[in-house]
Order: C-alpha cells, then structure tokens, then sequence
C-alpha cells in the first residue's frame, strides 16, 4: 500500500492495530450474541417452547348436558329444553351497537333496564365478544328474528340448554332448582366449570343434593388465541362428560294426584312402600315455581313467596316439625305393651278429667269414654288412657321406643334440609332446657303434645313400620345414572309380633269400626280398608276460663289460630302395602280433611298400585338393591 | 476492483469507471440482509406485503440509488461538505428541541409536509464525516494533545446531549460511540483512553440520577423482568419466548406464533429480530449474524485500503456505526441489555434508519471508489 508521507505513515500503522483491536472487539460481542442465541434457542429450547404455547393456546371450558331427573317409570321431572337467544358482537354491529339494538328492538321487545344493561355489558367486555341480548324467546320471535338476520349486523341467533320442570309447583321441593353461580359456591367448590358465567348449580332439592352426580364433568376446547384473547381457530375439543340421570322413587301420576287434593292448603303429604320405604308421593303444598329461579327471580315475585303466609319456600314434609298429637299415641300404646304395662285385660277408665299432683288432664270427650283397654283407647283416641299408660310406662321407656321406631332423628332421605325433630327425654331436656324432668310432662308426651315434635315424613316411616314390623327408611333417589344406589333390607322391629298386631288392630278400629274416629272417613271398597290414626296438634293454649266456658271450635277461630290436622294410615289392612302421613296446617275441623285427603290418595295409590308396575330404572342387575322381601 | 490504481490516482475517474469500481459483492450482501428483513415484515402482516414489506421494498430500493449516487462523489467532496453538515444537522436538532413533533414519548421528528426528518440520524453520518475531516488533520502526536483533543470531544458531546434530551438514550449512545470510536482508531493515546473508561464506570450512578422514569425502569425491569410481567417486561419476557421457541430450525417462514398472535410489541421495527429467531432458528438467526459480519468485514478492508486518513475514518466511522446497532439492537432483543429504542439494521421496518444506514454505505462505497485519492494533511476537501 503506497502511503501519501512518513506522517500519515505512522498513522497508517496506528490505524490499523486500532482497527485490528477494534475487529477483535466487534468478534467478540458477535461471540456474546451468537452464545446467547445458544442459549436461548437450543439450550433453553423446551422452556421457551412450553412458554410460547401456553401463550396461545387457551383452555375455554365447555359446560356438560344436565342429567335429567326422573320418576319410577321414566317421567322426566327435570330436563333441558331448547333456549332460543339473541347474541350481540359490538366489533360487528357495523352501524352502530344502539342502531342494532333499535333494529332488535322493532322485531321483539327490549326492556330499557335490558338496553341499560346490554349497553354495560357490551362496554365491560372486549368487542368480539358476544353479549347476550334477549334469552328464552318463544319460536315465533325466534324466526322473526331468523327471517330479518341480513339486516342485523352483528347479531347472532344462538340455541343454547336451559333447565326446564315441567311439573313446576306439584314437584318443587322434590326436584329443586338451578340457579347462578353465587359467591359462596365458588369459595366452597374448585370446580372451574363454577367459573363460567351462564353456568348453573341446585339450589335445593335433588338439583342440590345430587349436583355433582348430575353435572357431569367439564369438556375442554383448546383455542388458539392472539394477544388480545381473540379466538383464531379451535385445535381440539373434548365434549366432557354429561351429567348422570338420576331416578326417584316417586310415581308422578301419585304424586300430581296428592298434590292436586291437599289443594292449596298448608300442607304435606307422604305416601312409601311399607316394606323398602320407597317414597311414591312426597309433598308440600303449596309448591312454587322452579323455573323463575333458573331465568333469574324477579323481585316481586320473591317477595310474594316469601310473604304468602302459606309458606310455599317450606318444605313442610322433612323442614316442617309439628307436635303429632294423637298420632303419637300408638307409639305409647307400642311402649306399654313392650313394657309389660298393657297385659291381656289391662283397662283405664276415662271420666274426661285425670288429675295428676295439682294438675288437671283434660281428655278430648269432655264427658269421658268411661273404661277402655288399649284397642278401644286407640280406636277412640282417648287422652285419659294415654296419660295414666304414659305415666306407668315411664319417659325412660316413652323415648326409647320412639327411637326404636326412628323418631328423633332424621330420616336420611336424600333431600337437603331434613329436620330431626324432638322425642323429650330427661338427658335431652338437661341438655337443652338445663331443667330436671317433670313428670306430668310424661303425660302430656304421651298424647304426642308437650316437647314432642315430628316431621310428615317421620310420622310416614312410623306408620310404614308399625304396618310392616320393619325398620324401614325412606329411600327417594332409587339410581344415579345405570348405578342403583345401595339400599339395605329393613331389619325386623325389636318389638314382638303381638304387640305390634294389638296396635294395628287399634288403628283398624280407628276407621272400620263405627265409633273410631276417623270411621266417617273409611275407604269403603273391599280390600282397599285403610288403617289409621287421627291427630289434632294444638296450636294455641287453652285457658281454664275457656275450658270452662266451653272450648271454641276451630271453625270459629281465625285460620292463624286453628289447630294443625294430622292423620297416619296404612292400607289395605290385611296385608298392607302403602304408608301415607298427611299434615294439613290449622286444618282441624270437624270435617277431618285430612282424613279425607289420605282417604283419596291411598286408594287412588291401590288402584293403580305402583308397586306391582315394573319400574323403569336402568339398572341391568338387581345389585345390592332389595326388592320386597 | 481491479483497475490499475496508479492511473486512477493520478486523473479522476469517469462515471462508468466509478461504477465498475462500486464493490457489487458488498451490494448483494446488503441486499440480502435487507431481503431477510422483508421476509420478517412480509410474515408478520400475516403474508401480506402490506402495511410493511412492499414500502420496505420500495424505501431499500430508494436507499440503493442513494448509496449509488453517494459513491460516485468523491471524497473530497464528502470531505468539503463535513462541517456544512455538522452544522445543519446540528441545527436542525435544536430546532426539534424547540418544536418538533412527539412521537412515542420523545421529540425525534421534523415534519415537512410529506417528508419526516429525524435530524438525529442525519447527525450521525454528520459526526463521522466531521470527525474523520478534524481528525485527518491532526497526527498521531496531535490527537492526543488536550487542546486538539477539546474539539472533537466538544463535536461528539454537543448533539449527544441534545439528543439525550429529546430523550433518545439509544441514538446518544451510539453517536458518543460513534464519536469516541473514531478518536480511538485515530490513535488517542491509551493514557486517554484508560482514564475516561474509568471516568465512564464511576459516572453510572451519576448517570441513573439523570434518567428519565421510563428509562429507570427500563433499567430495573430489564434486570428483573418477572416483577413486571405484564407492563414494562412484557417486551423482554415475550422477545425472549419468541427466539427461545425458534429452537434450531425455527417454526418454519409464516409460522410464528408469538409474531403472528401478537404477543411481540414492535414486532415490526425494534423486535423484527425476534421474528427472525422464531421462525428460521438458531440456523436463520446465525445467517443473518454472519451476514452482518462479512458486511463488517468489507467495511474493514475498505477501510484498510483507503490511502486517505479521511478516507479511512469513514469508512471505519460508518461500519462501526453499522456494528454498534447491531450490537445495542441483538443485546436488547435477547435480553441482555436494557430496552432502548435501537432498530436492527437493513432489516427494521422504518424510513429514517434505513436512508442513514444506506448513506452510510454509500459513503463507504465512496471511500473504496475513491480509495486511491491522496488527501494533502492541511486539505479542506473540495467545495
């Protein structure tokens, strides 16, 4: 290289160890990226790519099929039926989100709190994400809204599943219901499916109880999504598990039947095999409508459940507890006779008063039944009988039967709410009243008045036990999907044949003999004879002043005031199949309603007779299930 | 390439001698890292040429008539125009300082009508052309003297600092790169050299007082890039996924999920590296690395050959330059260095860096066209 002079000479040289330094250094920072590149893309290779998936690949939940719920004989009673809506995406409304909803709005009706709404929802979310507008059309708006599509940009006409009950009011506390998705569900469970928005859960009832079994399990789209969320294309797609269909005991046709005769009266009804405790019919009148709990309550019709006097939200039959009154009494006759207090020839005379201590124990007869044995006291539900019986059998020995029998604590149907009742004994009232047993409380326990409280449905289970001498329990879910559920056979009572027939037979009295109580109320056709036990349950107290002047009839108090209505039978009395509690609320007239309500059931149940009907349960092998023994 | 150099350093040379003299195998090297860079724009609109491969296009080939037309003017010319330059381009950064248009947090900008000028670009290949005319000037004995030394430092300081204030910490640092690089190829004297870079590490903290907040925490985002994981380290976390899930041989041309689905910010002008990684690999990331060096290497036996200190000045002065985005822009696209706003040369998508890079190299090119042209000590270039 020829140089221009001896300096530049020397600058030259400079130059070029500089520039040489100045290589050296370029090389080495191409070393450091080249290594870096190393290290990002080959050694961390699998990292990254974990990484770079989890970015766009995105999980979205798909919710499964609602199992249905159905009767003995496949009746759907709960099932998902087609819900019509309206779907908005704002990037797509290209004339304007107000626009489109105004041309909606001329096609079906739009509520301004709707529009308020929408308008939120649709400014809360990104654009392409669609916004419900209008649910649960009918299919004429439906097609309406179809035929008119061209000229609705952005709008989406969507078929999705909404629980329906087509039974509504008569099934209510049986099925339940579905609603959204609270706080405290999402705090208890860790199911994501809980987090969809539209998603439902049982609120009450079976829906409740069996939830999980009916919810199935979540399927799962794998979308491919961009930075903002948008979906770009779908990459697999698992449908879940749809949720098990689950199959009650009841016979839909009994228990429209119950429901339809307790009317819409304050009442509850429960009818069961006697022999495995299948509830047939299982009532609480009145019932209230399910469906207005999916699509969303309004605040009046809340209101108005909650304000109805009638207490249509109770489940009167297992979360009503009542005093049973006379019903209880073949429970004291059952105690007697084990106890070897009411042998052959055993007799109480009844003069209308017993005068215990200080105390006076009016009968129902004021002018007393004059001397009874056990048959007659029951057949003439007389008070005297039971005071002096419950005396000597003793509270000790009181409680222990009525627990033999079941009382006192809850049933275990499979139905949220159930409640235990009270069978007073003196650890229970240390335990809550803090106060020593009296005796005459014995008495008064004796007529099933006084602390004693039990549900419809225990009184059910009693009357089905005493009819069959076994300890049966109520079973209402029979099979959750093709599985039956385990149900033991009732062992024997620990009470003697004798004892338990003497009892019966005072029920048989109670309506096929004249003079028994509830003999005005019989059912007359050959071979259908029902057993039974009426029961009054006071519910105001009556003052000396009053008993003197003579007691007011029913009929002539406020409906408040009235005393509840009770009546337990079995039927037919030969060979008895069906149980049947009814409990009408301030119902005590002379008219026994009650009476006649069970009356109706019980023969409208024998005629058709469920029980000899093959069930329609999927079930391939009887299992562990029992059949009739 | 080839011309007997004697004759050509004793008479001009015609036009069509200079074009042959014009090195095409540097051209092609440039027009291939350029091409990268439209394949990545071209991906990334999802295989579209729209909105940035076609204007790319376009602009490149705009830049290869520049660098043409630059490298058939002689270098004494060149030399002429230095401080004309310098001063334009320094004026034209105070007047940005006083009213230019805010573009992403800064004012960088001109605007003309249809033409934007960021007077800081144009002070880059200013500085270098100033710089290498002051410096042929000078001996090695010279360079070093406080007094020389004064000037050039002042050249490089001035429209650093104006710059700084836009605030442009990436173009500050390369044009003080710029700058210093040139004084050290010039031959400044190590008892200099040693000194400043202690001087240069003492004053980091000094430095941090001085930032921006946005720089701030660029600077501690960049060191912990998990405590921002979705705001400021967002950038760093999803540029790093891109290259690391490219793997050996990338996701294939059109294929990047992270480009694609927009999970890269700037995908198109400061990221576009990450693209590149992701979709063609280590293999496609180590090409276009190699490319740039042979690039590199050209510029440094350009330089090496010139028979003029000017000559060689730019010619070092503009590769390095070349070299220095590179570097900023690979180091901040895998995370090793901080986020500045550094766009990957010939292939970021951008008007601006691409007519200052292309000028560049058409200054280069002058330098090896011209390569033979002796330049007197005492020369002010010709006007």
């Amino acid at each position: 290289m020829p140089l221009f002079d001896r300096k530049d000479k020397s600058r030259y040289a400079t130059f070029s160890r500089r520039t040489l330094l100045a290589a050296g250094g370029m090389t080495g920072i191409f070393a450091v990226l080249a290594g870096r590149l190393y290290q990002l893309q080959i050694l961390d290779f699998d990292q990254f790519m974990t990484e770079a998936e989890e970015n766009r690949i995105n999980e979205r939940l798909l919710a499964p099929a609602r199992g249905r719920i159905l009767d003995r004989f496949a009746v759907e009673l709960a099932n998902d039926r087609r819900n019509y809506r309206v779907l908005l995406t704002a990037e797509q409304a290209t004339g304007g989100i107000s626009e489109s909803l105004d041309a909606i709005g001329r096609l079906i009706e739009i509520s301004d709190a709707r529009r308020k709404k929408i308008l939120r929802e649709i400014a809360q979310n990104k654009p392409f994400v669609p916004i419900t507008v209008v649910e649960n059309l009918n299919w004429e708006a439906f097609s309406r809204l179809s035929l008119n599509l061209p000229y609705l940009p952005g709008v989406q006409l969507d078929v999705g599943e909404t629980r329906a009950y087509p039974f509504a009011d008569e099934l209510s506390h049986i099925v339940g219901y579905v609603a959204a998705v609270s706080e405290e569900d999402r705090k208890n469970g860790n199911d994501p499916l809980l987090s969809l928005p539209d998603f439902r859960v049982g609120k009450r009832g079976i829906e409740k109880e069996f939830d999980e079994e009916i919810r199935g399990q979540a399927g799962v789209s794998r979308v491919e999504v961009n930075a903002y969320g948008r979906v770009i294309r779908e990459l697999s797609r698992d449908p879940g598990t749809p949720g098990q269909d689950v199959y009650l005991t009841i016979d839909q046709d009994v228990q429209k039947f119950a429901a339809e005769r307790l009317g819409g009266e304050s009442a509850a009804c429960a009818v069961m095999d006697v022999e495995t405790g299948d509830v047939i019919a299982l009532v609480s009148s009145p019932g209230f409508d399910p469906n207005l709990f999916n699509v969303g309550i309004s605040t009046a019709e809340w209101n108005a459940l909650t304000n109805n006097d009638h207490k249509p939200l109770l489940n009167k039959v297992l979360s009503g507890t009542y005093p049973p009154g006379s019903t209880f009494k073949p429970v004291t006759a059952l105690a007697a006779l084990d106890a070897g207090v009411a042998v052959p020839g055993y007799t109480v005379f009844c003069s209308g008063v017993y005068t215990f201590g200080n105390h006076q124990f009016h009968c129902w007869k004021r002018g007393g039944h004059g001397t009874l044995d056990l048959r007659g006291a029951l057949k003439h539900s007389c008070d005297v009988f039971f005071y002096e019986t419950a005396r000597r059998v003793g509270i000790d020995k009181l409680e222990q039967t009525a627990h033999a029998l079941g009382l006192g604590k809850v049933t275990g149907i499979e139905l949220p709410g159930e409640r235990a009742g009270v069978i007073p004994g003196r650890e229970w009232k240390r335990k809550t009243l803090h106060a020593a047993w009296q005796q005459g409380e014995t008495l008064i326990a004796g007529i099933g008045q006084g602390y004693v409280l039990l549900t419809p449905l225990q009184l059910c289970m009693l009357t089905a036990r005493i009819a069959s001498g076994r300890a049966v329990s109520p079973r209402l879910v029979h099979s959750v999907g093709a599985h039956a559920r385990p149900h033991r056979a009732a062992p024997r009572l620990p009470f003697s044949d004798d004892a338990l027939a003497a009892v019966r037979s005072g029920m048989d009295g109670v309506t096929n003999e004249p003079g028994g109580t509830a003999y005005a109320w019989r059912i007359n056709e050959a071979g259908f004879e029902m057993a039974g036990k009426t029961g009054t349950a006071q519910v105001r107290r009556i003052t000396k002043a009053e008993r003197a002047t003579g007691v007011m009839k029913n009929e002539h108090l406020p409906w408040r005031l009235r005393d509840h209505a009770l009546f337990i039978a079995y039927a037919p009395v030969e060979k008895p199949r069906y149980a049947c509690a009814i409990l009408v609320e301030h119902g005590a007239v002379a008219a026994h309603p009650q009476v006649q309500m069970a009356r109706d059931i019980l023969l409208y149940t024998q005629k058709k007779d469920p029980l000899r009907i093959p069930p329609a349960y999927p079930v391939t092998a009887a299992a562990n299930t029992t059949g009739r023994g | 390439m080839n011309a007997t150099p004697n004759i050509a350093a004793r008479r001009p040379l015609t036009l069509s001698e200079k074009l042959l003299e014009v090195d095409w195998g540097l051209i092609i090297l440039i027009t291939l890292a350029a091409c990268a860079g439209f394949a990545m724009l071209y991906s990334i609109a999802g295989g579209h040429l729209r909105p940035w491969a076609g204007p790319q296009i376009i602009r490149f080939a705009v830049g290869l008539l520049i660098l043409v037309a630059a490298a058939m003017i002689d270098i004494r010319v060149w030399m002429g125009l230095a401080y004309p330059a310098y001063g334009v381009a320094f004026l034209l950064l105070l007047v940005v300082q006083s009213m230019g248009h805010v573009g992403l947090g800064a004012q960088r900008w001109i605007d003309l009508g249809p033409l934007q000028i960021q007077p800081s670009e144009l002070m880059k290949i200013s500085l270098v052309l100033a710089l290498a005319r002051y410096l042929h000037g000078l001996t090695v004995e010279d360079i070093s003297r406080p007094v020389k030394l004064l000037v050039p430092l002042v050249m490089i300081a001035a429209p650093a600092v104006l710059v700084l204030l836009q605030p442009n910490l990436g173009t500050a640092i390369i044009l003080v790169a710029d700058g210093c690089s040139l004084l050290f190829l010039a031959g400044l004297s190590w008892r200099w050299i040693v000194p400043a870079l202690g001087a240069v590490a003492a004053s980091i903290p000094v430095a941090w007082e001085f930032m921006h907040d946005y720089q701030r925490q660029r600077v501690l985002t960049f060191l912990d890039p998990s405590s921002d994981a979705l705001g400021a380290g967002w950038n760093i976390t999803q540029a790093k996924i891109a290259i690391g899930s490219g793997g050996f041989s990338g996701k294939g041309f059109l294929q990047g999920t992270q480009s694609r689905l927009n999970f890269l910010p700037e995908k198109e002008t400061d990221f576009i590296f990450t693209t590149l990684g992701e979709e063609f690999g280590f293999a496609g990331s180590i090409a276009l690395l190699i490319l740039f060096g042979l690039i590199i290497v050209y510029g440094i036996r350009i330089a090496m050959a010139s028979r003029s200190q000017f000559g060689r000045l730019v010619a070092m002065g503009v590769t390095l330059n070349f070299f220095f985005y590179i570097m900023i822009n690979g180091l901040m696209v895998m995370g090793l260095i901080p986020v500045v706003g550094i766009p990957m040369p010939l292939v970021s998508y951008g008007g601006s860096a691409m007519m200052t890079v292309m000028f560049g190299f058409g200054l280069l090119m002058s330098v090896h066209v011209h390569r033979q042209v002796e330049i007197p000590l005492r020369s002010a270039g010709l006007i």
